[in-house]
């Protein structure tokens, strides 16, 4: 027998009639404010858009101009020329081979990371809301690797996957050649397993949460017309988690997208030989190590519209009706 | 009342960007003859604090009104990256003992440094101190931007205990010629007496290179820099055999293609290293070692044997506003009776010419520094080139994707990293 999907109505408000609005005449015919932002509003968001404004705008339309210039930090009231390149940067940005390379080191990441932490923290969230004993020990467990630091947590990956480490000696004769970290094809693999490990715990509360809102009523239903637990989570909690869903999937995109930390210490840099390496990584290296700016801005502002695509992309496929 | 709003906040934000950007050095006419107190950079290095905090406090006593407030290199990854930060924000020091040869042109570029020859007699002062080896610190344009003040001539150390471990005899190590270092590093390896025969940093940071292939490479070509008359020098015969020389080290094992995280050496998961004078300092109290110089093909005599100097100099921060007083206090610190204290302090070699003949008496006393001071004559710089950095990125580039990891010939590596070098040191 078959379940249908179904949509979870969890604590939404009571619709209106058909046929009739929401908001009363008297709503309707009221006068539009010519401001929409009451005064006291404008104070209470001012700082935050402030902030936005400072460490944000005026950044990114700062990065946007010096990737139309051949440009460099100079000391300041130092004179310099920052000619107009026009895409001079843009093109050196897409024919440098290490760069294409971090796009394709990512886009395997991306590819092994996001479906991983999407259907591990649901599974381990839909877990983690059932009745478990010591449910709230492994709750905060689960959190722990999200809270602690990224130096700490790549000393314990070493550990475990370095050429001595844990995993090899386990493995044995088994153990890859070259090791996990210097691996060319299994470097990326390993950073993305470590990220979805290390976020694990902040997805599992998104999820929890949302979980809160499905409404029991839809499972005893289901049980009803004798759907078993893995039907019930199938037609019952996926589409009723959909919203967090998109949510994971975005920002698990955002977040890979960044990555930096962890081939910066996992794998020594981006190794081996730029297996590993992120465009946030080799924007880093040609930027600060190298001093040029110019091309690290253009890989910035190609990264932000990567970034925006593939999170449009997700979006537009999670909150698609299944 | 938004539009209002937004309107002061865009002016605000602007204002600051603007403030912030636009705030001005000092003016080079009067900085150049101000005196006042100073700001002194050192590395981090413990002994060379030790030695910087009693000459500071040397300068103050006979200064009181130029006094120094001494000071470590602000943590970052590389104390070239916190330099560079401190000159874009105008924060820098005004000296800095511990600043890289090979990124004074990107310093330069960013109109970070102060010409030192723009003092009176500091040209003269500069080449009698250090002889005809100054001239390799010169800028392309002729000016010196950095005074040499120390170097670490880079050798071989070797752990005795594991070589008497892995049935080697520790006084008279073959490492010569490469058969023979590679033979007793399959020794060492075999025998299980240490996971590496030695443990250079395999990973990609541009100057990786100066502590495997650079000094190898200088051994090998008899004292030839990477780059030269502006053109690269590395894909020649004695490049090739350098690199093949490492690449049966990774090939065999024998040298992991993992970065260790920490002191392989120091912590025995090595049997060799590549160090200067500085490790006798580190290890006098954990290791019992002993020191030979880089290998050969045919096994030279050791007083015909160049290396890399991993030289630090010593520099003026544009930021600086009493150069008149910074000037002095170069002097004084590079001054023959400070180089030698710094000599008993660190153990690292002042960049003064007849090293070993200046400080007899110490060099008696501390015999094992002898050998480092004899290889301190015969060392080689990086090149002083614009592009620098990107000339050692380019060839690190190479370097692991060949030789760290074989996924090409060493020599076709040597040739392509060579070909995009040159149309680099053209570009610049």
């Amino acid at each position: 027998m078959s379940i249908p999907a179904i949509r979870a109505t969890g604590d939404a408000p009571t619709p209106a009639p058909t046929g009739q609005r929401a908001d009363t005449p008297t709503q309707r015919t009221r006068p539009r404010r010519k401001f929409p932002l009451p005064r006291p509003g404008a104070l209470f968001v001012s700082p935050y858009a402030l902030f936005l404004l400072v460490v944000f705008a005026v950044p990114l339309g700062y990065t946007l101009w010096i990737s139309f210039h051949r440009f460099y930090f100079t000391a300041p009231g130092a004179e310099f020329d920052a000619p107009w390149v026009g895409l001079r940067n843009y093109q050196d940005v897409f024919s440098d081979p290490v760069v294409l390379r971090s796009f394709l080191n990512i886009a395997v990441f991306l590819a092994i990371n996001v479906p991983l932490t999407v259907v591990l923290s649901l599974v381990l969230a839909s877990a983690l809301n059932a009745k478990l004993p010591m449910r709230s020990f492994f709750r905060a467990a689960y959190y722990v690797p999200y809270v602690t630091a990224s130096v700490a947590l790549v000393a314990v990956w070493q550990f475990l996957f370095g050429a001595e480490g844990l995993v090899n000696n386990l493995l044995g004769d088994l153990a890859p050649d070259p090791s996990w970290l210097v691996n060319p094809v299994l470097a990326m693999p390993v950073i993305a397993v470590f990220v979805a490990w290390k976020q694990l715990g902040f997805f599992v509360m998104v999820y929890l949460a949302a979980l809160q809102s499905v409404s029991k009523e839809l499972y005893e239903s289901a049980a009803l017309d004798g759907a078993g637990r893995v039907r019930s989570f199938l037609s019952v909690t996926v589409p009723g988690v959909r919203p967090a869903t998109t949510l994971v999937a975005v920002y698990a995109i955002i977040t890979g997208a960044n990555l930096f930390s962890e081939p910066y210490l996992l794998t020594g840099g981006g190794g081996p030989d730029h297996a590993s390496a992120s465009p946030v990584l080799v924007m880093y290296q040609r930027g600060i190590e190298q001093g040029h700016p110019d091309f690290a801005a253009a890989l910035g502002v190609v990264l932000v519209l990567f970034v925006v695509v593939l999170s449009l992309l997700a979006r537009k496929l999670t909150e698609k009706e299944g | 009342m938004p539009r209002k709003w937004g309107a002061a906040l865009l002016a605000m934000t602007l204002a600051a960007a603007t403030a912030a950007c636009a705030r001005p050095g000092p003016d080079p006419a009067t900085a150049t003859t101000s005196r006042g107190s100073i700001t002194v950079w050192l590395s981090n290095n413990a002994a060379e604090v030790a030695w910087g905090t009693k000459m500071v406090d040397a300068w103050n006593r006979a200064h009181p009104r130029e006094r120094i407030k001494v000071q470590q290199i602000p943590a970052g990854k590389t104390s070239e990256e916190a330099l560079s930060a401190s000159i874009i924000a105008g924060s820098s020091a005004c000296l800095v003992f511990n600043t890289s040869p090979a990124s004074v042109p990107q310093f330069q570029k960013q109109a970070g440094l102060v010409p030192l020859d723009d003092f009176p007699g500091a040209e003269r002062y500069i080449r009698e101190r250090t002889g005809p080896r100054a001239d390799q610190y010169r800028s392309e344009d002729g000016h010196f931007r950095q005074l040499p003040w120390k170097s670490n001539p880079g050798m071989i150390l070797y752990n005795k205990k594991i070589f008497r471990k892995a049935g080697l005899d520790p006084e008279h190590p073959k490492l010569a010629t490469y058969r023979d270092f590679l033979d007793t590093s399959r020794k060492i390896v075999e025998s299980g007496a240490a996971p590496a025969a030695i443990w250079p940093s395999a990973g990609s940071e541009f100057f990786q290179s100066w502590f495997d292939f650079y000094p190898s490479f200088i051994a090998e070509s008899g004292g030839k820099p990477l780059v030269e008359d502006g053109r690269p020098q590395f894909d020649s015969p004695a490049g090739r055999r350098a690199a093949t020389f490492w690449r049966t080290l990774y090939r065999e094992k024998l040298v992991p293609q993992e970065t260790f995280q920490g002191d392989a050496f120091g912590m025995g998961k090595s049997a060799m290293a590549s160090g200067g004078p500085w490790a006798i300092v580190a290890y006098k109290h954990s290791i019992d070692w002993g020191v030979v110089p880089f290998p050969t093909s045919d096994g030279r005599p050791a007083s015909r044997i160049s290396t890399f100097s991993d030289e630090k100099s010593a520099a003026m921060f544009s930021a600086c506003e009493h150069r008149a007083t910074a000037w002095d206090v170069l002097k004084f610190a590079t001054s023959r009776q400070q180089d030698g204290a710094f000599l008993a302090a660190t153990g690292q070699m002042p960049m003064r010419e007849d090293l070993a003949g200046t400080y007899p008496d110490w060099f008696a006393k501390n015999p094992a520094y002898t050998t480092y001071a004899e290889q301190a004559d015969r060392t080689v710089e990086v090149p002083n080139v614009a592009g620098s950095i990107d000339v050692w990125q380019t060839f690190r580039d190479a370097w692991t994707r060949s030789v760290v990891f074989g996924r090409e010939r060493p020599e076709a590596a040597l040739r392509g990293a060579s070909r995009d070098i040159a149309s680099i040191l053209a570009e610049y």
